[in-house]
């Protein structure tokens, strides 16, 4: 019975997410109403969609596993995930959309004038989109197994061909509309349960009761619970990683483009840290009642409290009802995020992997658009081989190390490329490589089974605090060494990202 | 991809020449920027590779522009006389073989002790010579040096043409904005003439409407615009055109607010707006849709109506350039975006008499070369 709501549920989140994609959304005006063009989209709409985008597996099941496995300091996730917007907000939001830079690939080559380190870029989407895309794939497998009881590869393969079909067919690409629309969708199906357990649970202090006594320790920071070591280290770590990372990731970049001006793209981002913050309220709540109502999901994992609880509160049809919202709400997370990655680097892909190949191999016979078609199936297909042979980590944790090569390569470059104007080619390629080598070699050995305990595990699971370091030196340190490898067009570049558009200098860009 | 080859291709003298051909391959894109002395210093060191001589030298009438070989105060010494020994060259075009007495510094460990001197020509003017710099000149070294330095005259003269090609673009680009006036703003006038006493608040408002549609299209400066700018113009002109044909004229937009931000060059949706207009009405009434969409890294714009269709070989025929065809604004914006996008992205025009036209063109959103200058 639970399974077959949860299932028609899921379902109807597949098919309106197919239908939408298919038939798509395009505002359409005739004569009587004219002036589409000074229709831009808005900067909360164009937040409500980056959030749509944002909120991934990790946050709407992850974070809510962590917490309740392993206690307060987890807390630092939602924190994390969000300031990372603050970061933009400060350091790059409106450079960055300045500079005309549709993907990373492109501002490096924009900034850096260096087909190099331009394919660098391209190499470390692809990297990030893909450590990016595993926990995606993970999340919609423990989806469909705790709701049918399937092996976790259905689930996966559900949502990697749903995502492949629709980015293929031209659907869903990046309409604003859509994905600002599986905001709130998502805000809802987490929400709305919540709420209704609270109101109906009669026992006020059964929930803190289990929080005291033998279970002190998990509510307590830096306790070490559920044996992670080092959590001071870990947790700087970890911030710094979400910080700095969110700037990097693919899929947050190419939206940004969407605002009109480096003011909107100001405003868009403190939207996105109102509607994030409010999200972000919730996944909590959830660990904190699942730490009463399902202890026992502590030991494998936690990553399924949020689709169990609604069933262990409310046996029952309510139960299932709300516990099928919740599924739609996790399908909508693993569908966009994936959909919005997938576009992200296939985009990269198709650009500086994929076409200059394709026209030598078929002697310029070919079509873009099949190109991209190819590109979006590598996009997925390659994540898709690594989650069927690696372990499973924790959801939250392998979206860490995304963020954490993203902090660890695309921060560095992002943040000296747009403040400093000594960085040079050379440095910036520098960074770039030594950065992405630690964090992936991290990653990879996290990936493929983590040293037990002690400091290495604590350096290998939450790389960021040394390797961002690592490669912000690397960029300086290489930068002083090659003077004469500073790009020739770097004032004009400065002049173009920091001149708000409203002052009428002579930026080399087009006039507005 | 060379490597590999070689060994399977035979004999020393073929392996001679594709050496050969490798050596002018690398020193060509730097002779086609033109014989500036960054563009001639990278370009020496090979055309020294193919003469295999102790050092050269590319001078013109200002002096040395390029040198490369035997360095310290060798070079200097030498340097110093480039220009006497360039002087005749310059002025008579004939290639000159100088002596030890003429060239030699005098110290008897210089490898330099002869030069031959060659006229690089471009447009049967002399604009530089090159000195090739030996301990000793033979006639194979006069020979090939005279062909090194008639190959490089080939390279320059079309570094010269390259150049010259950007300047007529830029002028067929003045040309256009100049261009889309002349019958607009006369039936514009005339249209808006026709309200000034039936509604003269309408003809106030189409009035200021024309002013700002021609403070974009005569605007100075600026090759760039987007999207979204360019659609407004566009919308100014069809308002202007409906007070002209009123209910004839059916417009509808469709634009994906995603690919607004999109920078375009200026004046490439408009020229095709007016030809649909104009082709559209001419059975009496028409419909004109103008569509952006997002396609991920390009935006997709086409411009379509339902009027009378055109043959498709006039359109080929407006399409390469050729002149008297009634659509020269296609050909013109056809050859603006291939020549800042590259070739794949030019226009794409389906039409049939009595079938409509539809002309699509994508716009990559992000390009380098855009960002290069105003």
């Amino acid at each position: 019975m639970s399974s077959a709501i949860s299932l028609s549920a899921i379902g109807l989140v597949v098919a309106a997410t197919i239908g939408i994609g298919l038939f798509g959304l395009r505002i359409s005006r005739t004569t009587s109403d004219f002036y589409v063009a000074s229709r831009a989209v808005s900067p909360r709409w164009n937040a409500s969609a980056i959030s749509g985008e944002y909120l991934s597996a990790a946050s709407f099941l992850g974070v809510a596993g962590l917490v309740l496995v392993n206690g307060a300091d987890m807390l630092w996730f939602s924190v994390g995930y969000t300031v990372g917007y603050l970061m933009l907000l400060v350091l790059v939001a409106a450079p960055l959309r300045r500079s005309g830079a549709y993907t990373l690939p492109d501002f490096a080559e924009t900034r850096f004038e260096s087909p190099l380190v331009r394919r660098i870029c391209a190499g470390l989407v692809v990297g990030i989109g893909t450590l990016y895309l595993l926990p995606q794939l993970h999340g919609a497998g423990l989806a469909v197994q705790t709701v049918t009881g399937a092996p976790p590869q259905v689930g996966a393969m559900i949502v990697a061909v749903i995502v492949v079909i629709n980015v293929a067919a031209g659907g869903m690409r990046s309409i604003t509309f859509v994905q600002a629309f599986q905001y709130w969708l998502k805000l809802t199906a987490l929400a709305a349960p919540i709420f209704v357990i609270l109101l109906a649970w009669h026992q006020p202090t059964g929930v803190l009761d289990s929080l005291h006594g033998a279970a002190a320790e998990w509510a307590e920071p830096l306790s070490r619970a559920g044996g992670r070591d080092h959590p001071l280290y870990a947790t700087y770590s970890l911030l710094l990683a979400l910080c700095f990372g969110t700037m990097g990731l693919p899929h947050v970049l190419v939206r940004f483009y969407t605002n009109p001006d480096g003011r909107a793209a100001r405003r868009t981002t403190v939207v996105v840290l109102a509607l994030l913050g409010l999200f972000y309220l919730f996944p909590p709540m959830y660990a904190v009642l699942g730490r009463t109502f399902a202890p026992d999901l502590v030991a494998s994992g936690g990553d399924t409290v949020v689709l169990e609880l609604p069933g262990r509160v409310f046996p029952g049809t309510a139960g299932d009802l709300l516990g099928a919202l919740v599924a739609a709400g996790a399908f909508a997370a693993f569908l966009s995020t994936s959909s919005g990655l997938t576009v992200a680097i296939a985009g990269v892909i198709d650009q500086d992997l994929l076409r200059s190949r394709l026209r030598e191999w078929t002697g310029g016979d070919y079509v873009a658009v099949n190109s991209f078609r190819i590109a979006a199936l590598i996009a997925m297909v390659v994540p898709y081989l690594a989650f069927t042979v690696t372990g499973a980590l924790s959801l939250a944790d392998t979206v860490g190390l995304a963020f954490a090569l993203a902090a660890s390569t695309f921060c560095p470059l992002l943040v000296l490329g747009i403040w400093w104007r000594r960085m040079s080619t050379t440095g910036a390629a520098a960074g770039l490589v030594v950065g992405g080598i630690a964090a992936s070699a991290a990653a990879l050995i996290n990936v493929a089974g983590a040293p037990q305990g002690g400091w290495p595990r604590a350096l290998v699971g939450q790389p960021a605090a040394w390797t961002m370091p690592l490669a912000f030196i690397t960029v300086i340190v290489v930068s002083k060494l090659t003077p004469d490898r500073i790009p020739a067009g770097t004032a004009r570049s400065m002049v173009r990202l920091h001149t708000p558009e409203a002052v009428d200098v002579d930026r080399g860009l087009p006039p507005r | 991809m060379f490597a590999r080859r070689r060994k399977h291709f035979g004999t020393p003298a073929d392996k001679a020449t594709y050496a050969t051909l490798h050596t002018a391959s690398l020193a060509s894109p730097h002779l086609r920027e033109g014989l500036t002395p960054a563009a001639a210093g990278k370009a020496s060191r090979h055309l020294r590779d193919l003469l295999g001589t102790a050092a050269i030298a590319i001078c013109d009438s200002s002096g040395v522009l390029a040198w490369d070989g035997v360095g310290g105060a060798y070079e200097s010494n030498h340097r110093r006389d480039a220009k006497d020994l360039a002087a005749p060259t310059l002025r008579s075009g004939r290639t000159a073989v100088l002596g030890a007495h003429d060239v030699a510094c005098g110290d008897p460990q210089c490898p330099i002790r002869t030069a031959v001197v060659a006229p690089i020509v471009t447009e049967e003017r002399v604009v530089a010579v090159l000195v090739a710099y030996s301990n000793n000149t033979s006639a194979a070294l006069v020979r090939a040096t005279e062909e090194v330095a008639r190959w490089v005259s080939g390279q320059v003269e079309l570094a010269e043409l390259n150049k010259e090609r950007t300047r007529a673009m830029e002028a067929e680009l003045r040309a256009l904005r100049a261009q889309i006036s002349p019958h607009f703003i006369y039936n514009a006038l005339a249209a808006i003439a026709s309200f000034v006493r039936t509604d003269p608040e309408r003809a106030r408002e189409l009035l200021l409407e024309f002013a700002d549609f021609s403070r974009y299209a005569l605007r100075r400066g600026g090759e760039f615009t987007t999207l979204a700018d360019e659609l407004r113009n566009v919308e100014r002109y069809l308002v202007l055109e409906q007070a002209r044909f009123g209910d004839r004229l059916k417009v509808s937009l469709q634009i994906a607010p995603e690919v607004l931000p999109v920078v375009i060059p200026f004046l490439v949706v408009q020229p095709l707006v007016e030809n649909a207009v104009r082709h559209g009405l001419e059975a009496g009434a028409g419909s004109i849709t103008i569509r952006a969409r997002d396609r991920i890294n390009e935006a997709e714009i086409s411009v379509e109506d339902d009027g009378a269709g055109s043959d498709p070989e006039v359109i080929r025929a407006a399409l390469s350039g050729e002149t008297g065809s009634d659509s020269v604004g296609l050909g013109n914006v056809d050859a603006r975006l291939r020549q800042v996008y590259g070739d794949t992205y030019g226009l794409v025009v389906e039409t049939a008499l009595e079938a409509g036209t539809k002309v699509t063109f994508r716009i990559p959103k992000y390009s380098s070369g855009v960002h290069a200058s105003p």
